[in-house]
């Protein structure tokens, strides 16, 4: 598996309130929340991004609310992957049971600025960055988290399992 | 190798003898919690699993409380399919609007959560019932929905940081301003993954409420769960709430912890969270002349029945600074009435605040206060994040409700002491 895109750059401490406001948790339609996704942060996210499109971000990325929308919103809007120092806990979870991939790198951080083209692959935890040529090594993920992804999410997983 | 609380009470739910940070275990659930925001994501995927019933109808709690009373069409629609499932399932712990409060006041003013439970919420604030001695920590939609259907969940093993409190906090210090001050110190990442554990003698001093307040806000220092040891305190609020049989578990003496704080809380002075980090903190005497446009004095995490009098206690026989706004939310019904009978909701009316019914309302930014571009709250609530209680211009303080009263009085951020000597 692996995912290729332009990169959307923020700092540390991205909160959920600033991924999706409260404001639109009225719904939980995904489309919804990914029409709003990072407004708070950046109003122009929504206009730019592209389908494949990666995040990066320093340290403790999704603190905050518990809530599911922020990983729902950034995966609807057709971010491929987030890649951050570290990430808050509740968001961690979130992503992985809804199979939204992030992988925490802080060297890859460190080197990919906004804009740049970057690839990564999910098996290997390569992470290339092909704007400035430079290559980095994340953690890949355990076999079980691989699955997850590859049926969309946990429930998916859990439902293929048990069929 | 020793455990720390935490561990203790994973290793209890799992089966297993010890536990050891980064294991991976599964747990059972003394209680799945949701809201009328996470519930109804939960809900789907728990169709979504196939899974028919709930593992046990007397460990579910659901509360609608964030968007309630119903602020909308769409929040009405998302209530009404958290009522019909609740119906459905015959979920004992349902609350509707009348009789529910905000959902970490209202668990366990309900006896629904004792020392040594296993908890798990649809709601980062859930980490408030380690006021108790108990577990309990946020997860997300789907975790709450595996919860509901097979009442268990997974869990890596948390290290810890141990927070050992000493001394006696003066004057209008609360369980607030220490809180605060923690965040401050150690940043709001400073406990990421990793349990907070506090104890030590200086614990007789903080109230069971102001140690929810505590537990309440260890998810802002990037926690997985906030544990009080359990003591004389905790025991007589049990008694008085439950009727489940309750564990205490403590440290074993050689548990091993990555840090320890010693916290002398007779040096805490009133602290203030500035924008937009909750652990952007200041002393009150550092705070210089803030104006402030909104006081909002309540939510899980100061709307507590002691929270009402300390702010009664200043805002009785003053009035609110013209051009002010002051919003009260009682943390539930109880609490309401309580607050009632002691008099202290004429003292709110007659100074100038509003008192509204229990929500969550604009804590986050939902409704029943919204702040616009350029306005600035002070807040007894957790966060203050960019956008956080309206426009993204917007700005908000968090403070304990005295200084939150005090501010109330005067228009600008205010030391309670400074208000009451001028007088």
């Amino acid at each position: 598996m692996k995912a290729k895109g332009k990169v959307f750059r923020y700092r540390n401490n991205v909160d959920t309130d600033v991924i999706i406001p409260a404001r639109y948790l009225n719904t939980s339609d995904p489309k919804e929340l990914a029409a709003h996704c990072m407004e708070d942060i950046d109003p122009d996210f929504v206009k730019n991004v592209r389908p494949g499109d990666i995040i990066v971000a320093e340290r403790n990325f999704g603190c905050g609310s518990s809530r599911e929308h922020a990983p729902i919103a950034i995966k609807a809007s057709g971010v491929s992957c987030v890649i951050a120092s570290t990430f808050a806990r509740i968001f961690y979870r979130n992503a992985i049971n809804i199979g939204l991939p992030i992988l925490e790198c802080e060297q890859a951080v460190k080197g990919i600025e906004a804009g740049d083209e970057v690839e990564v692959d999910f098996d290997t935890g390569i992470i290339k960055n092909l704007t400035r040529g430079t290559t980095f090594k994340a953690r890949p993920f355990p076999e079980f988290m691989k699955r997850i992804m590859a049926a969309d999410g946990l429930v998916n997983y859990i439902r293929t399992k048990t069929e | 190798m020793g455990m720390t609380m935490t561990q203790k009470i994973l290793a209890a739910h799992a089966g297993l003898d010890s536990v050891e940070p980064g294991q991976l275990i599964e747990a059972s659930l003394d209680m799945v919690l949701g809201n009328d925001i996470t519930s109804p994501v939960a809900i789907k995927e728990f169709h979504k699993m196939g899974a028919g019933k709930v593992f046990d109808k007397a460990k579910v709690a659901l509360v609608p409380d964030h968007f309630t009373p119903n602020k909308d069409i769409k929040a009405a629609e998302q209530c009404r399919f958290v009522r019909e499932f609740a119906r459905s399932m015959e979920v004992e712990n349902y609350f509707e609007v009348g009789e529910m409060g905000i959902e970490h006041c209202l668990l366990p003013e309900k006896g629904l959560v004792v020392p040594g439970d296993l908890v798990i919420g649809a709601d980062s604030h859930t980490c408030t019932y380690g006021a108790l001695g108990a577990f309990s920590t946020g997860v997300g939609s789907t975790d709450m929905a595996a919860g509901m259907a097979t009442g268990k969940c997974w869990f890596k093993v948390p290290s810890a940081i141990k927070f050992v409190l000493k001394g006696r906090p003066s004057g209008w210090v609360s369980g607030k301003d220490i809180i605060l001050h923690i965040i401050g110190m150690i940043g709001v990442d400073g406990a990421l993954y990793k349990s907070m554990e506090f104890m030590g003698e200086g614990l007789q001093y903080i109230s069971m409420d102001g140690r929810f307040t505590m537990a309440n806000m260890a998810i802002e220092a990037g926690a997985k769960n906030g544990i009080f040891m359990v003591d004389e305190k905790t025991i007589e609020y049990v008694k008085a709430h439950s009727k489940k049989p309750w564990t205490v578990y403590e440290p074993d003496e050689d548990a091993v912890y990555d840090e320890v704080y010693e916290i002398d809380l007779s040096k805490v002075r009133p602290t203030v969270a500035f924008p937009h980090l909750p652990s952007n903190t200041r002393t009150i005497d550092e705070v210089g002349d803030v104006e402030i446009d909104q006081v909002v004095i309540g939510s899980c995490t100061n709307g507590r029945l002691e929270d009402l009098r300390v702010a009664a206690k200043i805002l009785n026989g003053r009035k609110v600074k013209k051009g002010v706004r002051v919003i009260i939310f009682p943390g539930t019904q109880r609490i309401y009435l309580d607050a009632l009978k002691e008099g202290l909701i004429e003292q709110f009316v007659e100074a100038g605040a509003v008192v509204s019914t229990p929500t969550c309302g604009p804590c986050l930014g939902g409704h029943m206060g919204i702040l616009a571009k350029g306005e600035r709250a002070v807040s007894t609530t957790n966060r203050n994040f960019v956008g956080r209680m309206g426009h993204t211009e917007s700005e908000v303080y968090l403070a304990s409700p005295a200084v939150a009263a005090a501010s109330a009085v005067t228009g600008r951020i205010t030391d309670p002491d400074t208000l009451l000597k001028a007088d």
